[in-house]
């Protein structure tokens, strides 16, 4: 059990994320925590695609949404994906300083993509009044929309969180599966993201 | 860690050691403390209710209180007594089944069982704040939208914070399952009670998520003004419904599954015979599940959905019918030519039986959509649906506590009592809901406050309240049998039963570590195996070493109480927006727990080699 | 525990085999890129009719969420079998609750 002690290349199983048995737990834990989760989403899914005509006279998604700035958000998250593999490939390799530098990259992606999603509530609240008690459609819709949203201020604080708590100390088998399991989550995240710009922007804008 | 050197400790060590504790075997003792809390106050309301009902016209109970009573009588039932009850004795016992020292999330363990306590609490601080809710415990729209006051806010938030915990636990069991089964012990050769808590944490992983949307759906518009319910806004109230009962289909099947399970256990111990037809009844639980997500409709049937649903959902629901009907002949299969022995814990389970199908026939029969609009929201559904979650949960349960209250408490419990307790239950409990089913065909509704005189049911009614004061007695000297028990019961064996699993390889109660050595399963009833073959215990799978084990935290103790606080200032800040702080500063504390886990290394700790070579077998 | 489970150093097989891996997720992220253009094209341009575009922006979307569970997440690999029974789980009662709610909510 040593687990304490920093990983060096003499040292590294093959898949240190899954070394121990707290690490085997996590891995298996959060697997079962997404199969959760994807009910959670589609029930929020499954509420929108009732309500998302009920627009009770206000604006509709055909005259909300452009499709700039979702793709450039859809491109910004499935990025970060990319460079969270990126991440984990170099933890898999012992590489610590690579594997944070494309973590610090996948957190920039995480708040560019945040930054893009305030914009675009704030555009619709603004230029619209569309809001989450105009409609049921907006309610739905703004719902559906920062549940995700919030999925992914959770990813960037657990993220920053542990960038920073293991800054000093290097990969060692006690923080390779919180890693592991963060990636996990972020993939997830983009998982339900390729849902609502397919479902919510796409099919909103196909009329 | 003997009960002398226990006894000998302060009040307020064993407090401490209680609210910081991470052992699966405390856990337990604290579901069942906090369950059984609650069992005791939806007894209570229960009675109330039935007094007001003793005869026609009665003004025991206004109607306003009267739908308070129905409404916390059923979420309390189901969730605060019934499902914690049902992870405690998972917590109790499931680790021990499989061979591990402990559960694959400890602190998660912890977090939540105190996410219970504390939801548990909120929902029932209701009766002192301002009433409870009071739009029946399925909180339809657009009733539980209309509803004044916040009642119904206390049950939004307060089953918000229940529902995580029980997610949580889900979740903590799956991963037990799957990682920490002992050398040897493969998936099938899990005892039944392993594999329902399996197969039960699989529905609570999949159902839970749909009521915590559909809570916060019902949060949004109670509280922050959204439309979702609000038709006048194009919202639609059907959406509550689908999303309640795609959660409390599964829900049901979260509280007979675990009852299942232990029933296998009791039956083939007190037969002394392998369980008949295992792979079957396996097969069976997961089928169970598999269907049990199919068919939440059958509680909309009046709805309108339209021919062609009801017939799909009907169909569904009665095909449910089959694998249950595969487990009850197993049972009886497993007794046919075994020894049986009746004690307390084995009446339960044959109680069970006869109560339970009984259950299941006026279950087929509601599930026919077309006589369903004769039965919905009659007595007839009230009977049923008590005849399964009473003949089979609350059943269950008690012969679970019987059966494992050695292991769990180092004593056995008055078997006279014991059976004194079941005779009068059961008779209690066929008085009060067998008259019920012919109330409802004639006529009586459910939820109503009062029946009008002469249109016989004033006999039915005043039968049914004397069955339910039999419950209450038999409840009474099941309490009585407790506390004699702790003082003056006898101290239980390691193998009081002649067990055939590997929870009665250990002491009674356990080390907390559980096994010293873990052992080697070389078969189904692991313990039986060695039996027959002379030797009578376990062979061990390693060598004695240092074992490692969880660190206790007081940490989901405060984070639960963050929820709490915040849940408290969720529900009062319609009033004021002052209340926003207590929604910050709990929010504050929940996260900073968060925080705090995550930044703070535990690595745990070993009991050595040598202190374990000083411990007596 | 950590000394028996572990291999002397990371050999060049350990690395070749991660180094063959990033390189499958490198393709399926391109793939992922090109599946996403091709649905935003097809909407921008309105080029086709809404009872196909429906069906083909679902698939699209299936395909890339494949791509993320299998290759960004390793379902494809070993010791992923009950992770891959509660995603498919997940996604049955998924699917049951998202067709509930978009086909017998309103009659």
């Amino acid at each position: 059990m040593s687990q304490d002690h920093s990983l060096n290349p003499e040292t590294m199983p093959a898949e240190p994320e899954k070394a121990t048995l707290e690490g085997k737990n996590k891995f298996f834990g959060l697997w079962f925590f997404l199969g959760g989760e994807t009910v959670l989403f589609a029930s929020l899914f499954g509420t929108y695609l009732a309500l998302k005509n009920s627009t009770a006279g206000g604006p509709t998604s055909n005259d909300l949404f452009g499709l700039e700035l979702v793709f450039l958000m859809t491109i910004l998250l499935l990025t970060s994906s990319l460079t969270s593999v990126y991440a984990m490939y170099h933890m898999k390799n012992n590489e610590f300083k690579k594997m944070q530098l494309w973590l610090g990259i996948t957190a920039l992606l995480g708040l560019g993509f945040l930054a893009c999603e305030i914009y675009e509530f704030a555009h619709y609240i603004t230029d619209y009044g569309f809001t989450f008690r105009s409609s049921a459609f907006g309610s739905a819709f703004y719902t559906l929309v920062s549940f995700h949203g919030g999925h992914v201020i959770f990813g960037l604080s657990w993220l920053i969180a542990l960038m920073v708590r293991n800054a000093k100390r290097g990969l060692n088998l006690y923080n390779a599966p919180k890693f592991n399991t963060f990636s996990l989550y972020w993939h997830f995240i983009d998982v339900v993201w390729v849902f609502i710009f397919t479902v919510v922007y796409l099919m909103g804008k196909v009329v | 860690m003997s009960i002398a050197a226990t006894q000998k400790r302060g009040f307020g060590t064993v407090l401490w050691d209680y609210l910081t504790t991470v052992d699966h075997k405390k856990i337990a003792h604290l579901y069942l403390f906090g369950g059984g809390f609650f069992f005791l106050l939806g007894g209570l309301e229960a009675l109330f209710i039935r007094i007001q009902l003793i005869t026609p016209e009665n003004d025991f109970l206004s109607a306003g209180l009267y739908n308070e009573m129905i409404t916390m009588h059923g979420t309390t039932m189901i969730f605060l007594a019934a499902m914690p009850l049902l992870l405690g004795l998972m917590n109790a016992v499931m680790p021990l089944q499989i061979g591990a020292r402990d559960v694959a999330f400890p602190f998660l363990n912890s977090l939540g069982l105190w996410l219970f306590m504390f939801g548990g609490i909120l929902l029932n601080l209701s009766w002192f704040l301002g009433g409870a809710p009071d739009s029946g415990w399925t909180s339809y729209a657009p009733l539980s939208i209309q509803s004044p006051g916040h009642g119904v806010d206390f049950y939004v938030l307060g089953l918000q914070i229940a529902g995580a915990g029980t997610l949580i636990g889900g979740i903590n069991f799956l991963a037990t399952v799957v990682t920490m089964r002992a050398p040897g012990m493969t998936y099938m050769r899990m005892p039944l009670f392993t594999w329902a808590t399996f197969i039960t944490s699989v529905l609570i992983l999949f159902a839970f998520p749909a009521l915590t949307v559909g809570l916060f759906l019902l949060m949004f518009d109670r509280m922050f003004g959204s439309a979702f319910f609000d038709v006048a806004l194009g919202g639609n109230t059907i959406i509550w419904q689908h999303l309640f009962w795609i959660f409390g289909h599964p829900e049901v099947y979260i509280l007979i599954l675990p009852a299942f399970g232990l029933f296998s256990d009791i039956f083939s111990t007190f037969s002394r015979k392998r369980l008949f037809g295992y792979t079957a009844m396996v097969f069976a639980t997961m089928l169970i599940a598999f269907l049990g997500f199919m068919v939440w409709a059958h509680h909309m049937f009046t709805v309108g959905l339209g021919p062609v649903a009801n017939s799909i959902f009907a169909i569904a629901t009665m095909a449910i019918a089959v694998p249950t009907g595969i487990k009850i002949f197993n049972w009886l299969a497993t007794m046919w030519g075994g020894s049986i022995k009746i004690n307390s814990a084995m009446l339960w389970s044959l109680g069970f039986i006869p109560t339970f199908t009984i259950g299941g026939m006026t279950g087929v029969m509601l599930g026919s959509s077309v006589a369903d609009y004769q039965y919905h929201d009659t007595y007839f559904v009230v009977a049923h649906f008590h005849y399964v979650i009473v003949g089979g949960t609350v059943f269950g349960i008690l012969a679970g506590l019987h059966y494992w209250w050695p292991k769990m408490f180092g004593r056995i419990l008055h078997e006279g009592m014991g059976k004194f307790t079941f005779w009068v239950f059961m008779i209690g409990f066929h008085l009060t809901f067998f008259i019920q089913h012919f109330l409802g065909l004639m006529g009586m509704p459910r939820r109503y406050w009062v029946f009008l005189e002469d249109q016989g049911l004033d006999l039915g009614n005043l039968i049914s309240t004397i069955g339910a004061f039999l419950m209450a007695i038999a409840v009474i000297v099941f309490l009585y049998n407790v506390v004699h028990t702790a003082i003056k019961g006898d101290k239980a064996p390691a193998d009081p039963y002649d067990g055939r699993t590997l929870e009665w390889t250990t002491a009674s109660p356990p080390a907390h570590y559980n096994f010293k050595q873990l052992p080697l399963v070389r078969g189904l009833d692991p313990l039986w195996i060695e039996k027959t073959e002379g030797k009578g215990k376990m062979t061990p799978a390693e060598p004695l070493g240092d074992i490692h084990m969880p660190n206790g935290s007081i940490l989901p103790f405060i984070m639960s109480l963050g929820f709490f606080i915040a849940g408290i200032g969720f529900i009062f800040q319609v009033d004021h927006s002052a209340w926003l702080i207590a929604v910050y500063v709990g929010m504050a504390i929940a996260i900073g727990c968060m925080l705090i886990r995550s930044l703070k290394d535990d690595h745990g700790h070993h009991i050595h080699k040598e202190e374990l070579e000083r411990e007596a077998d | 525990m950590t000394e028996n489970t572990s291999t002397n150093k990371i050999n060049s097989f350990q690395k070749q085999k991660n180094k063959d891996e990033m390189k499958k997720q490198v393709i399926t992220f391109v793939l992922m890129i090109a599946f996403t253009i091709v649905a935003f094209a097809i909407v921008g341009t309105g080029i086709m009719q809404k009872m196909f575009v429906i069906p083909l922006l679902l698939i699209l979307a299936l395909v890339q969420v494949g791509f993320q569970f299998y290759y960004f997440m390793h379902l494809k690999d070993k010791g992923h079998e009950m992770p891959a029974t509660m995603i498919y789980g997940g996604m049955w009662a998924a699917l049951l609750t998202i067709v509930t709610l978009s086909v017998i909510a309103w009659w």
